[in-house]
């Protein structure tokens, strides 16, 4: 009699074995990112079986509700020749399937190997009534991992900041200043000295003509 | 087939790392699928502590599978952030175009 729950975790390896495969074949990489999101679902699956409930949940919203979200806008967003990026795909393949298959020999042979049979317990350890996985992992978070959490903390501040001034382009029609440019401007190019040359004061009380005689020099003095 | 063992989340996530080296030979060219199978090996490891926090009953497991979401985010936006960068350049997000370091 095979037990619910182990039925349950097969049901969502499988899917999730499947979904992974996806990822890694799928000609469209919106299609790989959709099965990413697909695999990461039944992650959270699995998790929940295993009494993670707030790593599930959180595994859920910020890796298909951001991050997962934030690869579909850049793969739509991007213009990319997909028959130029499947050239030596199969080509590969040959090297690829032989060092996965080596590694997954080995990781194998660790688990099936006698050393390891036995140091962990077969059954996980029950849980208290009224145990709470939000409120441990927190205790722990807030008390003996707080300088870790600082850290993660300052890490996402790092990519925010990182990720904003990678991308980012300035607007041709916006009127803010450039300090570089103007710590760089030099007096030539605010002031101009124009020589022109001098006009001699009029008397006023010459003779009625004078005045258009003299406004005429002083005009093509100004141009 | 008894209850859910240590083994079975330990092979799964093997299963799904070896799926990930194979998807980064196969995509070779292709930075985004790259990125893409990184986020899948994380996952894998995610699995492996959770299963561990589960079957030791150490809570300390859940705490490190948190930091490591937090670093994989991060590492996937700076990830895509120059992804972005890099096709405004380049017009292509293909690795082998990626020599101008002559390396």
């Amino acid at each position: 009699m095979i037990e619910f729950k182990t039925l349950l975790f097969y049901a969502f390896a499988v899917v999730l074995v499947f979904a992974a495969f996806g990822v890694i074949t799928s000609r469209n990489p919106v299609h790989a990112a959709l099965w990413l999101v697909l695999s990461f679902f039944n992650a959270a699956g699995i998790w929940m079986l295993l009494k993670a409930e707030f790593l599930a949940i959180s595994l859920v919203l910020v890796y298909v509700g951001a991050v997962m979200v934030l690869f579909l806008f850049v793969v739509m967003m991007l213009d990319i020749n997909l028959d130029k990026m499947r050239e030596g795909f199969w080509k590969n393949s040959k090297l690829g399937f032989v060092v996965g298959g080596l590694m997954l020999g080995e990781m194998a042979f660790v688990l099936m190997s006698p050393l390891f049979d036995g140091r962990v317990p077969a059954a996980a350890p029950a849980n208290q009534p009224g145990y709470s996985n939000v409120k441990e992992l927190g205790r722990l978070i807030y008390t003996d991992y707080v300088f870790p959490f600082e850290v993660a903390a300052l890490i996402l501040l790092v990519a925010i900041i990182a990720a904003l001034a990678l991308t980012l382009r300035g607007r041709k029609d916006s009127k803010a200043q450039d300090p570089s440019r103007q710590v760089l401007v030099k007096s030539g190019d605010r002031l101009r000295v124009v020589k022109m040359a001098s006009v001699k004061r009029e008397d006023p009380a010459a003779p009625a003509a004078a005045p258009a005689a003299a406004a005429a020099p002083a005009g093509e003095a100004k141009k | 087939m008894g209850p859910i063992s240590q083994n079975h989340v330990l092979v799964l996530g093997a299963i799904l790392f070896a799926i990930s080296i194979v998807g980064i030979f196969l995509n070779r060219k292709n930075l985004i699928v790259l990125l893409m199978a990184i986020e899948l090996m994380l996952l894998a490891v995610n699995m492996n502590f959770v299963g561990f926090s589960y079957f030791l009953g150490d809570p300390d497991g859940q705490v490190f599978v948190f930091f490591i979401l937090t670093v994989a985010a991060a590492e996937s936006a700076i990830g895509l952030a120059i992804l972005v960068v890099l096709f405004r350049n380049l017009d292509t997000v293909d690795v082998d175009e990626l020599d101008n370091l002559k390396g």
